[in-house]
């Protein structure tokens, strides 16, 4: 019994968590109290739920405990005056508990107030992945490169933030709407590119963290159906993650994306990446993450036969360069351009990017091995697969650039 | 700001260094890392260190010298060298470490350098 009451327990921390927090804190507008009264939820069901047995409806159960101790510790009148009418409804639940009746998501609302401008845009993504999916600061700051008691810190400030400041647990008004999305699309994102490049240097723990920012990706679009970024976030992560098992060989090496098997990519992945990019492209309201899914899409027909028309390729990088002139994108368009034009024509637009932003930017010194070694300049080619070399943190990628000159650089 | 960058290897690591096989990849990898710090402009000194085989402990007791082979604590990892990279803050030294060679097998322990305490 009482082992049956403890995995019951278990089992609902890991699947509901942040569903429980994201009910508790939109109601008293205290992520950080929201936390701590869930925390003290669980406990007080570890002690009880042996001696009383598991509750019909044990997620109803832990929110009505929270809630209570919430309002115990409320100070403000409006947060009794908020919880009430939730704390009714726990209740009800309780009263009833075959009832079909579930308690409201209010996760996205969570994940907007994470993202909200009044937020530090550096500590929205830790934020997120803290209180929406429960990951500890520990593996955040393993994850985001940061010091474990300087992001415990951080979050914390984001937290007091979120209570004092009165940001709000709302999905914004339609005018407001598109701005406060892109911030809270960002922040998963973030997270995705984590998770992907932790699977490059084969950290598992890290790498979970891709299959959570799918899961925000897909509950942004169940609760937005008409944002057609969403749906172009979600195509751009399902195509890369559906490529997962064709990045290494058997032995562990390093397989850039023009050699990998198609054949072991997630073809029911693509498939429903595939859908969600037309889903988005529907709805004629294009942006960046839909321009990046594009670009994945040309790749991953490329792998089918299907070549795309290399000048084609260019042009969508000149879209999304367009609204997001990011660094990485600036890089990939001089590929892009290498693939289309000519190896020279590569060089040359890769040479007229920002040195100061290229300099310890391994993604662009790969690109200098590649086209060096197209061109013959085998020197040269050498100088820059040993700078590639020295600027990565991927060990495979790392024994990839050392060893093989003849192969293209990497690609995401 | 100043970072000491140390290096833990593991045993096999370390032996990498006499393994005729894998020696070469060995220091490939940890030039490659230096050449990149040197590029950035972040270097600023460090140095590779012999295996603690070759060490020698020297205590003084009671104005005794004595001295001692080793040591050879049982450990998994070994300090192997150091690098001192000169960075904006501790995010920028940590992603550095991570591009460490010794990062993905061993550990890699980053410490702000002492400051000199102010002449009187």
């Amino acid at each position: 019994m009482t082992d049956e009451a403890r995995s019951v327990v278990e089992l609902i921390a890991r699947s509901s968590y942040g569903r429980l927090v994201a009910l508790l804190a939109s109601r008293a507008g205290d992520v950080a109290g929201a936390e701590d009264a869930l925390g003290d939820a669980f406990l007080r069901a570890l002690t009880r739920w042996p001696l009383d047995g598991v509750p019909e409806n044990p997620d109803a159960w832990l929110v009505a405990t929270a809630q209570r101790r919430l309002i115990d510790a409320g100070r403000h009148a409006s947060v009794r005056e908020r919880a009430e009418p939730e704390l009714a409804y726990a209740a009800t639940l309780l009263a009833a508990p075959d009832s079909a009746a579930t308690l409201p998501d209010r996760r996205l609302e969570l994940m907007f107030a994470c993202g909200h401008p009044a937020i530090d845009p550096t500590v929205r993504t830790p934020l997120m992945l803290q209180v929406v999916l429960g990951l500890d600061a520990q593996v955040i700051a393993s994850a985001f490169l940061s010091a474990p008691s300087a992001m415990a810190q951080r979050l914390v400030r984001a937290k007091r933030k979120i209570r004092d400041a009165g940001i709000p647990f709302a999905i914004p008004e339609a005018e407001e709407l598109e701005a406060r999305l892109d911030a809270v699309l960002e922040a998963i994102y973030a997270a995705f590119g984590t998770g992907w490049d932790a699977l490059d240097g084969g950290d598992p723990e890290r790498a979970d963290l891709a299959g959570e920012a799918i899961f925000l990706g897909r509950l942004v679009t169940h609760a937005l159906p008409q944002a057609a970024e969403s749906h172009g976030l979600l195509a751009l992560m399902l195509y890369c993650h559906a490529r997962t098992a064709a990045r290494r060989a058997a032995d562990g090496a390093y397989i850039p994306l023009s050699a990998q098997d198609a054949s072991r990519w997630d073809h029911r992945m693509i498939g429903e990446a595939e859908s969600a990019l037309s889903v988005a492209a529907r709805l004629r309201h294009s942006g960046r993450f839909q321009f990046e899914a594009a670009i994945q899409s040309a790749h991953v027909g490329r792998g089918f036969g299907h070549a795309v028309e290399p000048h084609a390729i260019v042009g969508l990088y000149d879209a999304l360069i367009a609204v997001a002139p990011t660094v990485g994108a600036l890089v990939s368009r001089a590929a892009a351009i290498g693939g289309a034009d000519g190896a020279e024509a590569g060089l040359a637009a890769a040479a007229a990017l920002p040195e100061a932003a290229v300099e310890s930017y391994q993604p662009w010194w790969a690109l200098q091995a590649h086209l060096l070694q197209r061109l013959g300049r085998t020197d040269e080619a050498q100088v820059a697969r040993v700078r590639a070399a020295g600027l990565t943190q991927d060990p495979a990628v790392r024994a990839f650039l050392l060893r093989d000159p003849g192969l293209p650089p990497s690609s995401r | 700001m100043k970072f000491a960058v140390l290096v833990y290897e593991t045993p096999s690591e370390l032996a990498a260094r006499e393994d005729p096989e894998r020696v070469g990849g060995y220091w490939a990898a940890y030039t490659a890392y230096s050449q990149a710090l040197g590029e950035a402009g972040i270097a600023a000194g460090g140095a590779g260190l012999q295996p603690p085989s070759v060490a020698t402990t020297v205590r003084m007791r009671g104005g005794q010298r004595l001295v001692q082979d080793g040591p050879f604590a049982e450990t998994k990892e070994l300090l192997g060298g150091m690098f001192i990279i000169d960075v904006a803050n501790l995010d920028a030294a940590l992603e550095w470490a991570s591009r460490c060679p010794a990062a993905a097998t061993g550990s890699v322990e980053v410490r702000p350098l002492l400051t000199p305490p102010p002449t009187p």
